[in-house]
């Protein structure tokens, strides 16, 4: 099923990017900084606003609905630089992530399984999400995305900042949830590496536009892309 | 004396010399000729007393109180944490008797200030609500507060309607003005969003003042009733309703007292319920927020409708009280003092504000004996206050909480 079919061009950051995220993919946009890659995901979201082309989800075109109303149909994403609330609890900030749901008791349940993926989230849930280290911030974020049980997640750029030891944990969670709980990831990554080592598909950004599209494995082989992302 | 000894002395004469520099122009010059004596004793006074808190302030640096603070530092510890772990009843009870039994101790003149105390206490509790709770800056906050009591006045003036039938109509009126003002803003953030409430405070103001044939303009509205009550009336056997006009001022603090309580309360719940903590997520990170599912453009317009409401009651009340209302009490001044009390007190946190409202409501008038330099001392105390606790007098309690072991 197609989830995602983007093809919309933006005069500042983005020019005609068509990818598309099939159910139960991990899919990564990669590319240097300033690639537009974020601006990929909040233009999905309907924040960036597409002054050409159109976004489609589960079928049928999101362009008209607001960002608050695509947690509802299981579009989640986890912005960049984590973006948790400094000044609410972990506890409170996990309950925004809930915020449109209606059912206490899948809530709850949702609670339970966060709380057993992160259980330092756990050990600090009474915590300001202010006071929280990096790495925990990135798991906060990911897991307030979480309790909107969602079919769909867009990263971006989870490994930002944070220690190879700690992506690497983080990295193995995300593709957890894919596998356990079949949501759909679409990452952004600057850190090309695990990225690619995650992924399933790889879309190529370059200045707005994409440039390559393949399977990942196949673009870890490729000698251009080893040379300008991974650094080989 | 050490480098740093010698610098801030050096700073501290210069701000004195500085402000006698300022000072000088508004008190020397006079009938066209240059006095200097005037501003001089005024300079000396203040020099005076400036010097002797340096001195006490570079002692304390130093050490030399240690003796009397740290045990008095302890003890303000002890204290603290038995409030704390009081139940919350055992400490409000107090309280509330001593408002209760307030009218019946004081003169005339302390209950006038103490109904100008609870007054702001609504007017802050509302601001807070919009400020402190969703972090949108309003500073035409007053705009709400006229609104309402020109709606009472007018109401009462032209209809004989009731005190108590108009409370509600008031609070509605208000609620809409807040959805208007609200409304345009909706996109700004910041300093944009400061100034065109700013603005729209002021366009009340200005639609009020010329307005003359709905509301008089400058002239104002005279003759609003008071607030009345129906009594029980037994006579005879059969049971007949009497009205009494609250007009004593007694009567009219209790009024307020329960008004006032009313907004603590509801701005409690409203502090503790789903509505507030989407208040605070678009607070922290409006975007976050959006992209969690919440309706941010919704959610603000109930910020300002919520905030609205509180200022109209007090409007009405404020009203009814005085009897008579005109442009000049709606001005932006008045924004900015109850933005003052929000702040002073600390943002978002209730005991914050009812401190905050007591400090900026009373102290002016207990400063009142020094005259000339109670505005001195007002501003000094102000900028006192900004130093030493840039958090406000009561932060709330959530934001004072960051160590790793809180519970």
């Amino acid at each position: 099923m197609n989830k995602v079919s983007a093809h919309y061009g933006h005069i500042r950051a983005l020019r005609d990017v068509s990818l598309s995220v099939e159910e139960g993919e991990i899919v990564t946009i990669i590319g240097a900084n300033g690639a537009g890659k974020s601006t990929t995901l909040m233009t999905i979201c309907g924040i960036v606003p597409a002054t050409a082309g159109e976004v489609r989800y589960l079928g049928r075109s999101i362009a008209d609905i607001r960002a608050d109303q695509l947690p509802a149909m299981g579009l989640c994403q986890v912005p960049e630089g984590r973006r948790i609330f400094p000044r609410l609890t972990i506890e409170e900030n996990l309950d925004m992530g809930a915020f449109f749901r209606r059912d206490p008791d899948g809530v709850e349940a949702d609670r339970n399984l966060v709380y057993r993926l992160f259980p330092v989230l756990f050990e600090r849930r009474s915590q300001y999400g202010g006071t929280l280290s990096g790495g925990e911030q990135q798991m906060l974020a990911i897991a307030r995305a979480l309790m909107s049980r969602p079919k769909m997640l867009l990263l971006d750029e989870p490994s930002l900042g944070l220690s190879p030891m700690i992506s690497q944990h983080i990295f193995r969670i995300v593709r957890n949830i894919n596998e356990e709980r079949g949501v759909t990831i679409l990452l952004v990554e600057q850190n090309a590496n695990i990225a690619l080592k995650l992924a399933d598909r790889a879309y190529v950004l370059e200045t707005g536009r994409v440039v390559m599209e393949d399977t990942a494995a196949r673009l870890r082989e490729n000698p251009a892309i080893r040379k300008a992302y991974l650094g080989q | 004396m050490t480098r740093g000894f010698r610098k801030s002395w050096r700073n501290f004469a210069l701000a004195l010399a500085w402000f006698y520099v300022l000072l000088w122009p508004l008190l020397g010059i006079r009938d066209g000729e240059l006095h200097f004596d005037k501003s001089f004793t005024v300079w000396l006074r203040v020099a005076a007393v400036a010097t002797a808190c340096f001195i006490l302030y570079r002692l304390g640096r130093r050490g030399v109180f240690n003796p009397v603070l740290e045990p008095a530092g302890r003890l303000r510890d002890a204290v603290a944490d038995r409030l704390h772990r009081a139940p919350r009843w055992m400490l409000l009870a107090p309280l509330l008797l001593f408002a209760l039994a307030y009218p019946l101790v004081t003169n005339r003149y302390a209950q006038d200030v103490a109904i100008n105390v609870l007054v702001y206490i609504c007017l802050g509790l509302g601001l807070n609500v919009v400020v402190g709770l969703c972090g949108l800056l309003d500073l035409g906050y007053i705009a709400f507060y006229g609104v309402g009591a020109y709606t009472y006045a007018l109401l009462s003036v032209h209809y004989a309607i009731p005190f108590w039938v108009c409370l509600p109509i008031c609070a509605l009126f208000a609620a809409m003005a807040g959805c208007i003002i609200g409304y345009p803003t909706l996109r700004m953030r910041g300093d944009y969003l400061a100034i065109v409430t700013l603005g729209f405070g002021e366009i009340v103001r200005l639609v009020l003042n010329n307005w003359m044939a709905l509301t008089g303009g400058p002239n104002g509205i005279l003759g609003i009733k008071p607030p009345g009550i129906y009594l029980p009336h037994f006579a005879g056997g059969s049971l007949s309703f009497e009205y009494l006009a609250l007009r004593k001022l007694e009567y009219l603090y209790y009024i307020i007292l329960l008004l006032a309580v009313g907004t603590i309360i509801a701005v409690h719940r409203i502090n503790f319920s789903r509505v507030g903590r989407a208040f605070e997520a678009i607070r922290e990170d409006e975007t976050a927020a959006e992209l969690m599912g919440v309706n941010t453009f919704r959610y603000k317009l109930l910020a300002y409708a919520l905030g609205a409401i509180f200022g109209g009651l007090a409007g009405a009340f404020f009203a009814a009280r005085m009897r008579f209302v005109s442009p000049e009490s709606f001005t932006f001044i008045e924004s900015a003092m109850v933005l003052s009390m929000v702040v002073l007190g600390g943002m978002g946190s209730i005991p914050g504000v009812i401190l905050g409202a007591l400090a900026l409501v009373a102290l002016p008038e207990m400063f009142r004996q020094f005259e000339l330099y109670r505005m001195l001392a007002f501003g000094g105390a102000m900028a006192l206050m900004m130093v030493v606790r840039p958090a406000g007098l009561w932060p709330a309690a959530r934001l004072g909480k960051r160590s790793d072991d809180a519970g």
